[in-house]
């Protein structure tokens, strides 16, 4: 009950958004539909393309979680050989930020000419543009581990190898799962615009070819996918963080009666 | 970053576990060079507990660290045998349960999991833990986590223990059953202990001779023997005038 009394507001006001934009379409006149459908016409293609979105949802969805799962290795181990290396830090953070900057439009041409039409330059694409958030916040939290454990541990002796396997390694944790979870948004982007270069399927497709047919409803349907399935890998990663760092997650108010 | 500890000579040429022998020690920070020590001498003989007392910032923790071969002194030496430092706050790591925090030293020098619970389990027990073995930090009140950390202290196998205001973040309660939790815990099991304090009757319930210190930079103005037996009471009139005596020292009016 309460539970549902928290998203009555998100149901109220995205309801509210839906029914401003019906009435918009509506008085737009029928012209107007065929750039921005009105949402009837967008849950009509829900339904009647349902097996085509389907499949293409399943080849996106996998680009996706594939590609954040690459950029979560490559960006935990650079994340490491950052830390360790203040020079490797000096001399990669500003490719890794521009890397950011370039359009995704602009070198997925180069990756399918090197990398085909398949699924590999896609998962570059997501990885790419993931693999920045997914960085950054490893590293930092790398660097944010208290100097007084590393002190500590020092008096016991340890390596640097078991100081890093002991201590810093498991504080990072909670800064990957921050990462990937930032990295959800961008990487489902990056994803639509690698199969706009060069792909015959995969929401991103859809879109694509939807587009010029008039068939802006379908288009719209494909957004809508793609918008729930962000949500949802958001959603199943802060489950999983709750699941694998539990003492990560530890609401303030939920103290033990008898301490 | 971790630097190596330096490798100053820390062998004992004399019987005394600890010598600090008229060290200084100076960190420059962003506001100019603040000194910390200035010709601080101690010394602990072996199985000795000394309390070192002093005002806030007058350098106790630096005299650990030095202790501790974390830092070296400026000038002056310092000889001690191998060290663990308990630290003031608890550092407790939150995804680690009581009995591996415990045992968090002896991973540090390469033990398995199995091989570190095998040797913290009989502690706990015996500090009272047991059920609370696979209880994570968070989750332990803040006098068991003293506990689990002066345990991660002990279990690092060292002949010294340095201490640094193990209970100062206690409510004064529980502080006070810890003191005599600690006073029994080094009665059967007598170590070498510096333990550095603000808190003069912790100094005087629980040391065998107590170090005062004066404010920044820090050097020790007064000694004081308790040649009291334990199990001490704090009413007790001797140990009231050495507290006394050990506040005068301080230069604190009673």
């Amino acid at each position: 009950m309460r539970r549902a009394l928290r998203v009555l507001p998100a149901a109220i006001l995205l309801l509210a958004l839906i029914g401003m934009w019906e009435l918009y379409v509506d008085l737009k006149g029928p012209t107007f539909s065929l750039i921005l459908p009105p949402p009837h016409q967008v849950v009509k293609a829900l339904y009647t393309d349902r097996s085509l979105l389907w499949h293409s949802f399943l080849v996106t969805a996998q680009e996706v979680l594939l590609g954040i799962l690459v950029a979560t290795v490559f960006g935990c181990l650079l994340a490491i050989a950052i830390h360790f290396s203040p020079t490797l830090r000096r001399a990669t953070y500003p490719l890794i930020v521009a890397s950011q900057a370039v359009p995704v439009a602009v070198f997925a041409p180069v990756l399918a000419f090197w990398l085909g039409f398949g699924i590999l330059p896609k998962l570059v694409v997501v990885a790419v543009v993931s693999f920045f958030s997914i960085v950054v916040t490893t590293t930092a939290g790398l660097a944010a581990v208290d100097p007084d454990l590393l002190k500590l541990m020092r008096t016991f002796d340890a390596s640097r190898v078991r100081t890093f396997r002991h201590v810093e390694m498991p504080s990072a944790l909670p800064g990957v799962f921050t990462g990937a979870k930032i990295a959800v948004a961008v990487s489902v982007i990056g994803a639509v615009f690698a199969e706009y270069t060069g792909s015959n399927s995969g929401l991103g497709y859809v879109i694509l070819v939807s587009e010029p047919q008039l068939l802006a409803a379908r288009a719209v349907a494909a957004v809508v996918i793609l918008s729930l399935f962000a949500i949802a890998l958001f959603a199943l990663l802060a489950l999983a963080e709750r699941l694998v760092l539990p003492w990560a997650y530890r609401p303030r108010e939920e103290s033990p009666a008898w301490r | 970053m971790v630097e190596a500890p330096p490798e100053e000579p820390r062998e004992l040429k004399t019987a005394d576990a600890v010598r600090v022998e008229l060290a200084s020690r100076t960190f420059q920070t962003k506001r100019g060079p603040v000194q910390a020590l200035a010709g601080m001498s101690l010394r602990v003989s072996a199985r000795e507990v000394v309390a070192v007392v002093g005002p806030s910032g007058c350098g106790k923790t630096t005299l650990l660290e030095l202790i501790c071969g974390l830092q070296a002194p400026d000038a002056g030496t310092v000889e001690a045998g191998p060290t663990a430092l308990m630290p003031q706050r608890d550092l407790l790591l939150p995804w680690l349960s009581a009995i591996d925090n415990a045992g968090l030293a002896l991973r540090a020098r390469g033990a398995s999991r199995l091989e570190a619970r095998k040797a913290a389990a009989p502690w706990l027990e015996r500090f009272g833990l047991e059920q609370f073995e696979r209880t994570r930090p968070a989750e332990l009140s803040g006098g068991m986590r003293q506990r689990v950390s002066f345990l991660r202290t002990l279990l690092a196998g060292k002949p010294v223990l340095a201490l640094d205001e193990p209970f100062a973040a206690l409510d004064a309660i529980t502080r006070q059953e810890m003191q005599g939790w600690l006073a029994h815990v080094l009665a059967s099991e007598p170590r070498t202990v510096v333990l550095v304090t603000h808190d003069v009757e912790e100094a005087v319930m629980l040391g065998d001779r107590v170090v005062v210190m004066s404010p920044r930079p820090g050097h020790t103005v007064a000694e004081i023997e308790i040649a009291l037996a334990r199990p001490r009471r704090r009413t007790d009139a001797a140990l009231v005038e050495l507290r006394e005596r050990a506040l005068a020292a301080l230069g604190v009016d009673t």
